[in-house]
């Protein structure tokens, strides 16, 4: 497992003259940052700016490390930071194991094995030729966050990923993110609206105005 | 490569119809090489106010240019402002894509069968209910003022404006907004008419400008169904350019421009029409009248669509009984004996056109699909996001073809390119690509850009995320793109005619040669070839996506 | 007016001066022809873009069979290229040579004749003279048969071969009409009694351009002038009853004459459809085939006008720039062969009439040509009667002009 450090060091994004983030700030592995907002506040924009898709209708500077590299202007894919949005978005032409098996890296060898034995820790055997459609919101999230895994990121976005779900599975699958996240050593943002989510995490808390 | 794309795409479809147009007016004012002509002169244009009924010519053009879709847009319009929503809408709009496809040539064959004094309509009159023993002496098809040749037009063109108009109608929301005229007290159908027939209008403008401009400068519809003594405009000026006299290119160049005038000139028209709409309408609104006219609008819009189906489904009759009829005496509604005998005299000639008739269609559907596909993934790239502006893909269909493609002639003279199957693909393609871009551009803006980023946080590249993610889960809008751009390449006739000199026929082309030689059973048998395969095409591309998905719920959301 | 006939003139009034010189031009005849086997080689693989009328059925699957036979035998691809209008043909050829191209011509053979012919020939557009130096012309008598080596009064030179000939018919549908008019003058005193059973196809479809003409040989009482080229006080002077006859007849024609059908099979859908009693036909087999296809009821009967009718040839012809000139040739001589003029002739195919002499072949080959089809549709050599000559080609071009400018937009 890496053990990466996410800084994000004098980023600023602002909208029409307007600034809306200004951060400045260290991740350790396994820690994870909230960062809490009004919707508007820029939360997601910042998120976007991290992974490499920010709109040009925004100014933004400032810097984004992994490990002391900069890799702000490198291409999202280039980038590896894995991404947890509140729709799992598992691609619906794929098998749950099509779906896991394209966000292996290449050269990853005895894939099915991965796979298996991933599936295995999330309470799903056997899931690899279902179709994506079938699967419960909860079975959903877990394959997202599998897949997730499995393309070996060095940090973690995570965009009020369970905002969608009902309360008593948010708390089941909050869990097992953030456990899963804390074990791999993977530095994470976490963008939210709930109070429970950034108390469930535990570290240092950004909140935008 | 991509950024190119755009700007490759704009010169491909820009450039020949402007440069087309530009080179086709030259021959009208004396210059024209060939003849060793050289000098400014105004003789084409004497010759062509001196041709007999060239007036009367110019004002058919002109009427079918502002009446077709005039009747067309009315009948669109009350149809949906009296049954959207409804359980008629919802059969109509499964069948608009099939009726779209239909190809013009093959509908006004089958109308001509319909309605003709001997056609299936005064057979099924005949003798019982009208008397005839022999069909009546009236100039119903072909008729002096183009009244057959408008009421082919209108029924081709109802269901493209019909799908225009479904296409941009969610973007004005119409439930909320009819819901609240509702509550002021408005009936349904006078509702739609006040509030959403106003906005809907502008969003298909673009489109009614193509049908003013195709109408008024139809050539194989008004081969089929116009008037001939004296022809319209556009079929003069073909007549005049085909001529053995090449003389006559300066009489037929003129002849072009006048057809670029007349379809102007109806367009000058439907504009000063707008202009009393929409003042008419403002009257209207501000007369806060919450239901007359209702029943009216409401029963014209109800019958409009069935009356529509009713005779195209009575021209495909016409065609079919006409293609595996024996003898078949008037007044008789069935004819006495049924047979093959037409398909298998057919067979042979069949044989080359369909094969001309597929590659075509094929390569400059192909080229089509790549070039849009390449121009829309430029735009999608977020650094610079501009849109290829609409009215460059509705240039191949502002201009008449007579002109532009006379222009592309000329240069191909001037460079002595002999005509080919690559010069028919290329002038095709101007036609296909406006109708790929336009059925493939909506669902390519609006599949979700999230699809593409989770894709990329996962660390795929570029062309994987464009391979394994956006194609898949464009296939069907794709495949229907694909279907659409084949069964516009199938329906052409100018371009065939004019680029492949004869030469490269297709199944359009022959068919509309043989308006004039051959019997009503034959000209079935293609026409039925013509409107059966692009209607192949709309199976193949709903099945296809069923069957490869049949396993994936979610693609069946996703379109 | 001048400026109208700038607009509507086809080919040059003049060309029997311009004949003289293309007797000239024969000199450039290529030596290939002393050679017919070195041709057969030379066409291997060759394909021959056949430029013919593409508007009769019958005659394309006929051109299909021929072109399968040309296959099998030498190896050459028969390309038939429909034209709605031979003049279509011409205008290409002229344009090519306008545009400067003399060797690569997209027109390989020609199916025409009369002033398409005359307008070639006269501006050395035509490759030749060889179709004398085929092996099969022989089979023509061409001393017997004068009219094989001339063409609307146009001698042929060589540089056309004959094809088949074809003769003015008239038939009519014996269930509503029992006497059918005899004269181009009882035509006109039968429609004025049964309007809208009769019409003709408009200018300058060919057999419309034929009625025309056969009325004008009746009404002008044959005058000679109709056999030299056209002036303006000839023409004037001659077609005067012409125009009388049409305008007193076109209101007595289907539809008011507000509509005039565009071909022979136009004609043929009228009466089959039974809209008209009276048409008429440029194949003396038309009604024939026509009732054995039951486009036409059994009731059809055809017959021809007293004093005669309009008869012609039509022939091949290769253009100067033909790229495909041996192949060409091959295919004519191949059409003229006693085989390929028995299939065209027979009433299944294309139903013609042939070139040959048949009286010269031999027993054997003369009952490939079955004449004796007792048919009552049918009309018997002997019933076809006197054959009356084309005039000038000069009158083709002008009366179509006249009849567009008189009829065309009213």
């Amino acid at each position: 497992m890496s053990k990466s450090i996410l800084q994000l060091r004098d980023v600023i994004i602002s909208l029409q003259g307007k600034r809306l983030v200004d951060i400045n700030q260290r991740v350790a592995a396994g820690e994870i940052l909230t960062v809490m907002g009004p919707s508007g506040s820029g939360k997601s924009t910042l998120l976007a700016y991290i992974a490499g898709f920010i709109s040009p209708a925004f100014q933004a500077s400032g810097a984004v490390l992994i490990d002391g590299a900069d890799i702000t202007t490198r291409p999202a894919e280039l980038r590896q930071i894995g991404l947890l949005l509140q729709d799992p978005l598992l691609f619906p032409h794929l098998s749950i194991g099509g779906n896991l098996r394209f966000a292996l890296p290449k050269e990853s060898s005895n894939k099915s094995e991965l796979i298996q034995q991933g599936l295995d820790e999330i309470g799903l055997s056997g899931f690899e030729e279902r179709d994506p459609g079938t699967l419960s919101g909860g079975q959903q999230s877990r394959v997202a966050l599998l897949r997730l895994l499995l393309s070996a990121p060095r940090a973690v976005l995570l965009d009020e990923p369970f905002a969608k779900l009902d309360t008593e599975l948010r708390q089941v699958i909050r869990n097992l993110v953030f456990d899963k996240l804390r074990s791999s050593g993977l530095p994470t943002i976490l963008v939210t609206h709930d109070q429970a989510d950034a108390e469930a995490a535990g570290g240092v808390i950004h909140t935008l105005a | 490569m991509l950024r190119w794309a755009s700007y490759i795409f704009i010169m491909l479809l820009a450039a020949p119809i402007l440069l087309g147009t530009l080179l086709a007016s030259l021959p009208a004012f004396g210059y024209f090489p060939p003849l060793d002509s050289y000098r400014f002169s105004l003789d084409a244009w004497r010759q062509l106010i001196e041709v007999p009924g060239i007036t009367q010519s110019v004002l058919i053009s002109l009427l079918c240019g502002v009446l077709t879709p005039l009747i067309a847009l009315t009948l669109v319009f009350l149809y949906l402002a009296s049954a959207s929503g409804s359980r008629l809408d919802n059969w109509i709009r499964r069948l608009i894509s099939p009726l779209l496809s239909f190809p013009h040539a093959a509908a006004a064959f089958g109308l001509a069968f319909l309605i003709a004094p001997s056609g299936l309509l005064s057979r099924a009159l005949s003798p019982g209910l009208s008397g005839w023993e022999r069909p009546p002496d009236l100039l119903i098809v072909n008729d002096t003022w183009g009244l057959s040749l408008m009421l082919g037009l209108v029924v081709k063109e109802v269901p493209f404006l019909l799908l225009m108009s479904l296409a941009a109608l969610p973007q004005l929301q119409p439930v909320p907004r009819i819901a609240v005229a509702r509550s002021l007290g408005y009936r349904p159908t006078i509702a739609w008419l006040k509030v959403i027939a106003p906005s809907l209008y502008p969003l298909v403008r673009l489109p009614v400008f193509a049908v003013i401009v195709f109408a008024s400068a139809t050539v194989d519809v008004a081969l089929i169904l116009g008037p001939t003594l004296p022809p319209t405009l556009s079929v003069r000026v073909l007549a005049w350019f085909n001529d053995p006299n090449m003389g006559l290119r300066f009489l037929a160049a003129a002849g072009a421009l006048a057809q670029l005038a007349t379809s102007l000139l109806a367009v000058t028209i439907w504009l000063a029409l707008e202009r009393i709409c929409r003042l008419l309408w403002r009257l209207y609104l501000a007369a806060g009248d919450r239901n007359t006219g209702e029943r009216v609008a409401y029963i014209l819009g109800r019958t409009a669509m069935p009356a529509v189906l009713l005779i195209i489904s009575g021209s495909l009759l016409a065609l079919l009984m006409n293609a595996f009829a024996g003898p078949w005496r008037y007044p008789s509604i069935l004819p006495s004996t049924w047979t093959l005998q037409h398909w298998a005299n057919s067979y042979q000639d069949l044989l080359t056109p369909l094969f001309n008739t597929l590659t075509v269609s094929i390569c400059s559907t192909l080229i089509a699909l790549m070039l849009v596909i390449a121009t829309l993934e430029s735009e999608g790239q977020p650094a610079k996001r501009n849109l290829t502006p609409v009215w460059i893909l509705y240039l191949p269909l502002l201009i008449p073809q007579v002109v532009f493609l006379f222009g592309i002639i000329v240069l191909t003279e001037f460079g002595r390119w002999q005509a080919s199957m690559s010069l028919v693909v290329f002038g095709h393609l101007l036609f296909v690509i406006p109708y790929v871009f336009l059925s493939l551009s909506a669902a390519y803006r609006q599949l979700d850009p999230r699809w593409s980023q989770v894709a990329a946080t996962l660390g795929a590249s570029q062309s994987k995320t464009f391979w394994r993610v956006r194609v898949p889960l464009l296939l069907a809008p794709c495949l229907t793109a694909v279907a659409i751009g084949m069964a516009i390449s199938i329906s052409l006739y100018l371009p065939t005619q004019l680029l492949g000199a004869g030469r490269i026929t297709t199944i359009t082309s022959e068919a509309v040669a043989l308006t004039s030689g051959a019997s009503r059973n034959l000209i079935s048998v293609w026409a039925i070839v013509q409107l059966g395969l692009p209607m192949l095409g709309f199976v193949a591309a709903l099945s296809i996506p069923r069957l490869v998905w049949r396993n994936r719920i979610g693609m069946q959301e996703i379109r | 007016m001048t400026l109208l006939r700038r607009v509507f003139r086809l080919s040059p009034k003049y060309c029997l001066t311009l004949l003289l010189a293309t007797a000239s031009f024969a000199a450039a005849q290529p030596n290939e022809l002393s050679d017919w086997s070195t041709l057969e080689h030379q066409a291997r693989g060759q394909t021959v873009y056949f430029n013919a009328w593409g508007g009769e059925p019958r005659v394309n699957s006929y051109i299909n069979w021929a072109a399968e036979q040309l296959k099998q035998r030498y190896d050459i691809n028969l390309q038939h290229v429909k034209v709605a209008d031979t003049a279509e043909a011409v205008a290409k050829i002229v344009a090519q040579r306008q545009a400067g191209n003399d060797t690569n011509g997209s027109v390989d053979l020609l199916w025409i004749n009369g002033e398409n012919f005359a307008a070639l020939k006269q501006n050395d557009l035509l490759f030749g003279p060889w179709a004398e130096q085929q092996p099969n012309f022989a089979l023509v008598n061409a001393d017997r048969y004068p009219e094989m080596r001339e063409d609307f009064t146009v001698a042929t030179d060589g540089f056309e071969s004959p094809w088949t000939r074809s003769q003015l018919i008239f038939y009519y549908d014996s269930q509503w009409l029992d006497e059918p008019p005899r004269t181009v003058q009882e035509i006109l005193l039968w429609a004025i009694n049964n309007p809208g059973q009769f019409t003709y196809p408009r200018p300058p479809a060919f057999l419309g351009t034929t009625f025309l003409k056969q009325a004008l040989l009746e009404l002008s009482n044959y005058d000679a002038a109709l056999y030299a080229p056209v002036s303006d006080s000839a023409f004037e002077r001659v077609t005067e009853s012409l125009w009388e006859y049409l305008d007193a007849l076109h209101p007595n024609l289907l539809r008011s004459g507000r509509y005039f059908p565009a071909s022979a099979a136009d004609l043929r859908r009228l009466m089959g459809d039974g809209e008209t009693s009276l048409a008429l036909a440029f194949n003396p087999n038309e009604a024939l085939l026509s009732v054995r296809s039951g486009e036409l009821p059994a009731s059809v009967r055809s017959y021809v006008l007293q004093g005669g009718t309009i008869g012609n040839v039509s022939f091949l012809a290769i253009p100067y720039n033909a790229q495909h000139k041996a192949a060409a040739m091959l295919t004519s001589n191949f059409l003229l062969s006693v085989e390929a003029q028995a299939k065209a002739s027979d009433p299944d195919s294309m139903g013609s009439t042939t070139v040959i002499a048949v009286e010269d072949l031999t027993l054997n080959d003369r009952s490939r040509f079955s004449d004796s089809v007792n048919d009552p549709a049918a009309l018997s050599a002997k019933e076809l009667g006197h054959k009356l000559q084309e005039p000038h080609p000069s009158w083709t071009s002008s009366l179509e002009r006249a009849w567009i400018l008189r009829y065309s937009a009213r």
